[in-house]
């Protein structure tokens, strides 16, 4: 199974998410720089982590109109899985393939802490790694997490399923409505999330609560 | 010779360059001509305090610099030092004070993006970064905001560059009101043939900068550096660069690739005085003279002078000098990050140091001599008055458990969790032990098994009372807190921030505390690589406490073997390494004199090297062997707060003997040096723990068992237990509510 990671300037977490995917996929994923005319053949797009134009505008705003989004929007809308974790998610709202809007975090602090997810849908190409309502550990590291959408998307969400992942046992550390941590598009091929599954893979971690994800993103379908 | 020159030179412009009467005259001696402006702002950055080290050259030069692993010393833009395979740390640790003062964030930011670039300027990716922060008292009318600045600035830079922030210092005292520290460290990666240098080599070649463009910020940034802060300081905030860590992030990619095209012959960042000192050092270490023609420069205002040029600030800046049959594919790698590529001069044979601008010539100076003939003094000192020893009898008294949880809950011991959640504790997935241990560690990125571990390290209070002692203190703790995760301490990095040196007493200070820096070095065989002098930490003619830092890097060959701070497993035996037999015994300068009494009296520890080494090696071998489960230094507040340390981060408690005949205050708060705290997955009546005793017995080490893990309570002999939940409530609880501004505070 092939991967790609998207790299725009200013990501910073892409080592880590090639590191993951080489250690878990056993196989290093292809690497698209912004600027390149397309995306290599794969079935799961990841965009890392960091701060794509230093985050100089709304956090993802400058990525998210970079042309070669156009050529993920079609993969997509093929099937496509795409992940986005953290900067990776907020380009993911702010090109439109994902709802809602991430604002500063309520403490208005960058935080950098470890925080429990409870896997909300575990039916997921991404989740099925995990049981519905297991409870994982997984480190954040943002600034602009707090996640809002109006009441009619958040019922959309919640009635379809498309909370992949929640802040658990009061671990929610940017004041995201509902706990959200993560969400799946209509087709349930988009995943964007603010929490850093890449940086609790192994021993050396400290954990591997994260690998499950990965694993189940690059597994086949039947 | 004339140059061009539009702007007279008086002594009152030559005063407010910094330069002394005297300093002037040799100016006059050396060129045989009066300056230019241009060259006037020259000769201010490169004689500097900040750029020059003029007052603490000669006792810098008693440092021990050298060991087998050192492929770099001091000198360079940072240190280098070999960790096998071929692959080598590089690091450096460096003030930002006076910039953290007059604007905190910014300040604060740009120290982070300085250090950083140190360490990327010699071709190594920057892996790990530390901060060590010193802080005015807390109910200072100014700390809160200058705390929430520099921790944002810090936070700010370092996410988005995308370095981990694996350790630290923060600390309060009245002494640093109104003079913060901000001490940055960076440590990177690089393979040992792949190091590069300033040094210019070839007549002719082109000088190339690259990265940011040139703006006026900064200018004259060293030399307000050099100076101590009176009243006027809001006036300053002009001399304060602004940081651009999306510029860093892309230099850094952009600098590791052209590396690797075999494109660079020398590479030097622009840090303080920006493209003078750049220019002025690649040419001057390779024998060269260097012409810039400023016409060329990129900047991002209009009509800027020479002179502006020159001294400007701007961050994110590189100066190089190129292959000419690479410069195409350099230019290349910087247009494919969007970054300044500009050939702004080239190197000559003449060892001038040549500025044209508009077509004229405004400075003509010799390049060697800038920098050689800079300065150099021998200033008075006086020998610092020691005070007396802390009678033994005087121990004043407070109930163990309430001290305890005091001192946990103090500013100086509290938990420094608000500061360290708003650091990238974990970018590039290597960090295995975070801040709020004894060391920061990380594995090495491409390696199988090998670990690194860092740590900053001073106690000023000890410092102010005892130079010579504080200064071996500093490396040994330092060197402690390494040899406590497991690690082999490799080498340091020092940053030595003092008042102004022409008072015979600062000097002193000075004088004395390398003197205890080097004589540590020496013996515990840590050497120093690289390093910054912070002078004139005054205000309004009060210095701050003597404050040399030490920055540490330890490497570990498994980092499986490594162990932290907290407790893991109940019923298992704690033992106390090091020290005297009575456990504590002194009081002087301790934290619980001071937090507690308010006392501020009595000498400071002493530190007895031999001890420390054999001390430090037999713990390293124990958690190496793997029968060590945890182990801690101990520090502020002693046996009791380490104890307590272990606890909270283990979320285990521990009961704990006296020792009969000894006050329990001495036992428990006592800060003899030396020694840690060690659990162990062994059986306290099985025989191998009885051959360990024995071996410590032969190596003449104090290893008594002192108590034993489990339970939900801490039990310091006979005070009333405290819960371990209770002791975190406290910890946790200070620094949230301080920056809260609750009225405790």
């Amino acid at each position: 199974m092939k991967a790609a990671v998207i790299v725009f300037p200013g990501l910073n977490r892409d080592r880590d998410m090639i590191a993951a995917l080489t250690k878990i996929g056993g196989e290093k994923p292809a690497v698209v720089w912004h600027q390149d005319a397309d995306i290599p053949e794969a079935d799961l797009i990841v965009i890392p982590g960091g701060f794509s134009y230093g985050d100089y505008l709304r956090c993802g705003a400058i990525a998210a109109r970079s042309p070669i989004m156009d050529r993920l929007r079609e993969r997509a809308a093929k099937g496509t899985r795409v992940l986005g974790v953290c900067n990776g998610f907020q380009i993911l709202i702010e090109a439109g393939l994902l709802p809602g809007a991430l604002m500063r975090n309520n403490s208005l602090k960058f935080v950098c802490r470890e925080v429990k997810l409870e896997v909300t849908n575990a039916e997921t190409d991404f989740t099925r790694g995990y049981t519905k309502g297991q409870i994982i550990r997984c480190p954040v590291a943002h600034h602009d997490g707090n996640y809002f959408a109006d009441a009619e998307t958040l019922n959309q969400l919640e009635g379809d399923g498309r909370i992949a992942f929640r802040y658990a046992e009061g671990t929610n550390p940017n004041g995201s409505i509902n706990d959200i941590a993560g969400i799946l598009n209509e087709q349930k091929n988009v995943l964007g999330l603010m929490p850093h599954p890449e940086n609790l893979i192994e021993r050396a971690h400290g954990g591997d609560d994260g690998r499950a994800l990965f694993a189940a993103a690059l597994k086949q379908v039947a | 010779m004339t140059l061009r020159n539009d702007i007279a030179i008086t002594p009152d412009l030559v005063a407010s360059h910094g330069l002394k009467p005297d300093e002037y005259q040799k100016i006059l001696d050396l060129i045989g001509r009066e300056p230019s402006y241009t060259e006037l702002g020259i000769f201010s950055a490169m004689w500097n305090e900040h750029c020059s080290y003029k007052s603490s050259k000669k006792w810098l030069r008693t440092l021990p610099t050298k060991g087998p692993r050192v492929i770099q010393g001091p000198g360079e833009n940072a240190g280098v030092v070999d960790i096998g395979d071929g692959q080598a740390v590089v690091f450096k640790m460096e003030s930002h004070n006076h910039p953290s003062y007059i604007e905190p964030y910014q300040g604060a930011a740009t120290g982070v993006g300085g250090i950083l670039r140190d360490v990327f300027t010699m071709g190594a990716r920057p892996v790990a970064a530390m901060n060590a922060l010193r802080f005015g008292a807390p109910d200072h009318e100014k700390t809160r905001h200058l705390v929430s600045g520099v921790v944002a600035g810090v936070g700010g830079y370092g996410n988005s560059f995308g370095v981990p922030t694996v350790g630290g210092e923060v600390e309060f005292d009245a002494r640093y009101n109104g003079n913060n520290l901000v001490n940055a460290f960076a440590a990177g990666l690089a393979d040992t043939d792949k190091i590069f240098y300033s040094e210019a080599k070839g007549v002719g070649l082109p000088v190339v900068y690259l990265g940011a463009k040139t703006g006026r910020d900064g200018v004259g940034g060293a030399t307000m550096a050099s100076a101590e802060f009176g009243d006027d300081i809001e006036e300053k905030r002009p001399t304060v660069q602004v940081g651009d860590p999306f510029t860093e992030k892309r230099l850094l990619e952009a600098c590791l690739e052209l590396m690797q095209t075999g494109a660079v012959i020398a590479i030097q960042d622009m840090g303080a005085a920006g493209l003078t000192c750049s220019a002025v050092e690649m040419g001057a270490k390779g024998d060269l003279g260097i012409e810039l023609d400023l016409d060329k420069v990129p900047v991002r205002e209009e009509r800027m002078t020479a002179y502006e040029m020159m001294l400007s600030e701007s961050q994110e800046r590189m100066l190089m000098v190129l292959h000419p049959e690479k410069e195409a594919a350099a230019r290349k790698v910087f247009e494919k990050w969007e970054l300044d590529f500009a050939t702004v001069g080239k190197t000559t044979d003449d060892l001038r140091f040549r500025v044209l601008w508009q077509g004229d010539e405004v400075a003509n100076l010799p390049i060697k001599e800038l920098g050689d003939e800079a300065p150099e003094y021998d200033r008075p000192w006086v020998e610092p008055k020691i005070p007396a020893p802390l009678a033994r009898d005087d121990v004043p008294q407070m109930d163990v458990a309430e001290a305890l949880l005091a001192l946990v809950g103090g500013h100086q011991c509290s938990s420094r969790r608000w500061v360290y959640e708003q650091y990238d504790t974990l970018i590039q997935g290597n960090t295995m032990q975070r801040p709020g241990g004894d060391a920061g560690v990380i594995r090495v990125d491409g390696h199988e098994t090998k670990g690194l571990a860092f740590s900053s390290d001073v106690n000023p209070r000890y410092c102010e009372a005892n130079p010579f002692e504080g200064g071996k203190q500093a490396v040994a703790e330092c060197w402690r807190n390494l040899t406590a995760t497991g690690a082999e301490p490799l080498a340091a990095t020092d940053n030595l921030n003092f008042g102004n040196p022409e008072r015979p007493e600062i000097m002193g200070q000075l004088v004395k505390a390398i003197e205890g820096i080097g004589e540590a070095c020496r013996v515990l065989e840590f050497p120093i690589v690289s390093g910054n002098v912070s002078l004139y930490n005054e205000t309004n003619g009060r210095g701050i406490l003597p404050t040399p830092t030490i920055g540490g890097v330890g490497l570990l060959p498994e980092w499986t073997q490594s162990v932290g701070i907290g407790f893991v497993a109940e019923n298992q035996p704690i033992l106390l390494i090091g020290g005297p037999a009575e456990r504590g015994t002194h009081l002087g300068q301790s934290i619980y004199l001071r937090d507690l009494f308010d006392r501020r009296d009595g000498d400071a520890p002493h530190v007895d090297l031999a001890a420390e080494k054999k001390t430090g090696d037999f713990v390293r071998k124990l958690i190496r062997s793997g029968v060590a489960t945890a182990c801690h230094d101990l520090s502020d507040g002693g046996l009791g707060v380490a104890l307590a340390e272990m606890a909270m981060a283990g979320d285990m408690g521990a009961t704990v003997t006296d020792v009969e005949g000894n006050d329990p205050v001495l036992t428990f708060f006592g800060e003899d040096q030396g020694r840690y705290l060690v659990t162990l997955n062994l059986d306290p009546q099985g025989p191998e723990i009885v051959a360990l005793w024995k071996e410590a017995e032969a190596q003449g080490i104090f290893a008594p068992w002192i108590g034993s893990t489990g339970g939900t309570t801490l039990t310091l002999g006979g005070a009333k237990p405290v819960s371990v939940a209770t002791l975190k409530a406290a910890h946790e609880s200070w620094f949230p509510s301080f920056m809260a501004g609750e009225p405790s505070h």
